[in-house]
């Protein structure tokens, strides 16, 4: 046991080292285009990942369009539905949420939550964002490119990635991709590697790891999987790049494709997915476990109260992070691998839902009792755990090996994992930005818009992604562009996703209404003030709104207390900042 | 308050939609029902940690909300609550994983009598092959695939010249008779999926990969293609018929072997494909 105890003002260490130099901008362009100050960093790598997520919301669009009104749009031809489905899925998960969650995110808030100058080492930094946007532009480039981009569906896999019967498989598609995620993973490296070094070395005096506020602890845990998973993806991109260019046979064996033997012979097409699941299922979690943290300082922000069991909260998020490495094979129970994994893999996967349960009891016990403002991180919340708890209980059912058989590889694959992994972190993206935006532009989100972005992108995603699992319990294989004369499914089934496109262009739209919000609010919101949701933690303590390079004016700030120091007894205020001594500790000692 | 009624909604919507939807599994038409139960108990445990969460989140909100004057309880932790909670997950979570995983044993282990049935996937169509009087299925590989032979069966090997070969149409089985079903492709990845069936499995070019069943009500079933396989994918359907004992072997009567099908042959089986 660690003898820390929440809400104790502990003693302050001296300080060891001297404070680092900073870089000083010379002009225009250092300051705000090759700027080092993780904060304008920050706001280059959401902006850049906001921008090419419309595209995936675009792209999604397109899908729905084809599978509500079937052969109604002659565009949407079978190649093109495909290359949609790809492309969106890709981008949705690397582009989209882990750009944004740890570069973001992850910029922004960990130096100055940690109550650091900036990053260890902002150079780096710097180059981290810059390829990172290269990687996006070759992205986009993929769909410019003779043929377009490839179709073979976010997970690439081979043979049939490279080959003639997928769109982008023999043309430049498929290479496009591969070149632009080994691209993404050495310039997420470089962003990583800082992350992680500054939250081991860069926090201020006081700053001891058990306080450090769980966005922190999230953000870390996810970095620290994403630097040992994304080098497996790196493997699995060169060597199918190399059989695709070179013809070399990593992952080919011999084949005969339209009646013609290639030269292929000897690859292991399962060894790929071991590979890339490897990588893709920490994936998940590098995306949740942020979206854990932050989601625990929005409810106990705007509960009012500390957030319930830190501790256990701290030991399932690391937990969760090392027991993700252990359980990637649970997306291949039917891809032919030996039968005897399935009793390994269905069993740690099933051993991981109590850490993940514990975090959802706690998240809703700490409402209990609470002083509940209904803000609109808040209400983003609540549609976090709702949605979070439905997909994760659907987890338990591809989980469990033998239940998985009749479900993989269809749309109840699908509305579970948008369940999860999109709409679920997504609420927790949208609450932390109208939680955060305060103090990025000093003035607050319109809360009429918000209200409105709210509950029609929550209900509407709710009823996109519930009925979806039922149309995979009756069968329906995910990745087909029409059912047509499927004979398992009625009419009734084709009236589903009629409703279920409809919701989608629905939810679509409130998304433009909330980047109108964004753009609006920097000149028209409300003037915030420097701490407007009365919050503990440092970086609504700082001298300047918002922050200036460096962070903290003269003097860093000391660290007394934990994160949660909310509606303390005998307090003055419902809030005691982590940087005011005092002796206002816990009322009680932990039972 | 909008959100107490709209969290409230969730769950009775929810279940409401689960149980007065027409949308549901196909009616079963293999041994698997044991998967089919281990769904309803999972459907079970799961729907009522949905509502019981929600619910009591909904109730937090409602009795909770922030009125004038009102303060939150501190409460930093609550060790016992806490470890209940864990141990109460830990045994919904084994109610959930110890059926399943007797299911699976059972679900690979291969009745000795089952018999065995190939399926062949390619680009983007449906082959199968049955041993002949022998019981056998005859080697085969990828590399011998030519336009005579196209399911790339080992010339020389004895058991296969009885095969039965069924190219690019319809598959028989005989209605209460274990099956196993040893799946091969030629190309890229595809996954033989009867949601009739409750099974399915994915074929890798270069291996057999396999799964067992005992069909146990006649009728016409639609395979699907599970596994994305190219643009073809969602048109890649084949058809199973569960049949009589009787219609099953007048079925097979018709039927051509491999050595019927092969014009004979002396020289090489590498002979170049012709189009
Ligand atoms: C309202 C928002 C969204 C809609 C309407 C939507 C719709 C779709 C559709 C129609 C498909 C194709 C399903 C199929 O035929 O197999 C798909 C696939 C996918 N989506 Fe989304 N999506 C949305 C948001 C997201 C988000 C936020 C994520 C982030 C995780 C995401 C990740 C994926 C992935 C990974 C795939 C799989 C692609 C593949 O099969 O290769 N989507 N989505
Ligand atoms: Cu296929």
């Amino acid at each position: 046991m660690v003898d820390v105890t929440p809400g104790s003002v502990g003693p302050i260490p001296p300080a060891e080292v001297a404070e680092m130099e900073l870089y000083h901008p010379h002009s225009w362009w250092t300051k705000y285009v090759f700027s080092q100050d993780a904060k304008v960093i920050a706001i280059q790598y959401s902006c850049t990942a906001l921008a090419i997520g419309l595209v995936a919301l675009v792209l999604s669009w397109l899908m729905r369009l084809q599978l509500g009104f079937p052969g109604t749009f002659d565009f949407i031809t079978p190649e093109a539905y495909y290359q949609f489905i790809t492309m969106h899925g890709m981008i949705m998960v690397i582009y989209l949420l882990t750009a944004l969650f740890l570069g973001g995110f992850g910029n922004y808030l960990i130096p100055l939550m940690v109550g650091a100058r900036d990053m260890v080492f902002p150079y780096v930094n710097m180059l981290s964002y810059w390829i990172y946007l290269l990687a996006v532009l070759l992205l986009v480039a993929g769909f410019f490119a003779p043929g377009g981009p490839t179709g073979a569906g976010w997970t690439l896999y081979p043979p049939q990635a490279i080959m003639a019967g997928t769109p982008g498989g023999e043309d430049w598609g498929i290479i496009v991709m591969l070149s632009s995620l080994i691209l993404f993973i050495i310039g997420f490296t470089m962003g990583g590697l800082n992350y992680v070094v500054t939250v081991l070395q860069g926090r201020t005096r006081g700053m001891t790891l058990m306080r450090m506020p769980l966005t922190v602890w999230g953000i870390f845990t996810a970095t620290v999987m994403a630097l040992l998973a994304f080098p497996a993806l790196f493997v699995a991109c060169v060597m199918m790049l190399l059989d695709r260019v070179l013809g070399t046979s990593f992952f080919m064996p011999a084949i005969v494709e339209m009646g013609e033997q290639l030269q292929h012979s000897g690859g292991s097409p399962i060894l790929f997915q071991h590979l890339f699941w490897f990588f893709g299922h920490p994936e998940v979690y590098i995306v949740a476990l942020p979206a854990f943290g932050i989601v625990s300082d929005l409810i106990s922000t705007h509960a009012r109260k500390n957030i319930f069991g830190y501790r256990m909260m701290v030991w399932a998020i690391v937990g969760i992070g090392a027991l993700s490495f252990v359980v990637w094979a649970h997306h291949m129970y039917v891809s032919g691998m030996h039968p005897y994994f399935g009793f390994f893999f269905a069993t740690t996967t099933l051993i991981i839902a109590i850490p993940t349960a514990i975090k959802v009891y706690n998240w809703v016990l700490t409402l209990w009792r609470g002083d509940i403002h209904l803000t609109i991180p808040m209400l983003f919340a609540l549609g976090f755990i709702v949605t979070f708890v439905n997909g994760g209980l659907t987890g338990l059912f591809l989980g469990n090996v033998v239940v998985d058989v009749p479900l993989s590889d269809t749309m109840f694959v699908v509305a579970h994992f948008h369940m999860v992994m999109g709409v679920a972190p997504i609420m927790v993206i949208f609450g932390a930005i109208y939680h955060w935006y305060p103090k990025v532009t000093g003035r607050m989100l319109n809360h009429a818009m918000g209200m409105f972005h709210f509950w029609v992108t929550f209900v509407g995603a709710y009823l996109i992604f519930f009925p979806m699992h039922y149309l995979g319990l009756m069968g329906v294989p995910r990745r087909y562009n029409e059912l047509s004369d499927m004979g398992l499914i009625g009419e009734s089934a084709h009236h589903l996703n009629a409703f279920i496109s409809i919701m989608a262009f629905i939810v679509g739209f409130a998304q433009l209404v909330f980047l109108f919000n964004l753009i609006w609010s920097i000149r028209h919101g409300k003037e915030a003030g420097g701490n407007p949701w009365r919050a503990t933690t440092l970086e609504w303590q700082t001298a300047h709104t918002p922050p200036t390079h460096g962070n903290f004016g003269k003097e860093l700030p000391i660290v007394y207390r934990w994160a949660y120091d909310y509606s303390v007894p005998g307090a003055k205020e419902d809030f005691i900042p982590q940087n005011e001594p005092g002796s206002f500790g816990p009322s009680r000692e932990p039972a | 308050m909008a959100v107490v009624l709209v969290l409230v909604l969730v769950v009775v919507g929810s279940v409401v939609f689960h149980l007065v939807s027409p949308w549901w599994w196909t009616p079963i038409a293999s041994n698997w029902n044991y998967i089919d139960n281990t769904i309803i108990i999972t459907f079970w445990i799961t729907g009522v940690v949905f509502a019981a969460v929600v619910l009591f989140m909904a109730y937090c909100v409602y009795r909770f909300r922030h009125k004038e004057g009102q303060k939150a309880h501190y409460e930093p932790e609550n060790k016992r609550l806490e470890w209940w909670l864990t141990v109460i997950t830990g045994f919904g979570v084994a109610a959930m994983l110890v059926p399943g995983l007797f299911v699976w044993h059972r679900f690979v282990t291969v009745p000795t009598d089952a018999t065995e049935v190939e399926v062949l996937g390619q680009q983007w169509q449906w082959s199968f092959r049955l041993p002949g009087k022998d019981g056998k299925l005859g080697l085969a590989e990828t590399s011998l695939v030519t336009s005579d032979n196209p399911l790339g069966l080992k010339t020389d090997d004895p058991n296969g010249q009885d095969d039965v070969i069924v190219q690019a149409a319809d598959l028989h089985l005989p209605i209460g008779k274990p099956v196993k079903m040893l799946l091969r492709s030629i190309d890229v990845l595809h996954d033989f999926y009867v949601p009739e069936f409750r099974a399915k499995m994915d074929m890798i070019p270069g291996s057999v990969t396999y799964f067992w069943f005992t069909p146990t009500r006649t009728g016409t079933f639609e395979v699907l293609c599970a596994e994305l396989c190219g643009q073809g994918h969602p048109f890649m359907r084949g058809v199973v018929m569960v049949d009589t004992e009787e219609d099953y072997t007048a079925w097979l009567g018709q039927q051509q072997t491999f050595a019927q099908l092969t014009p004979p042959q002396q020289t090489s089986s590498v002979e170049p494909a012709s189009h």
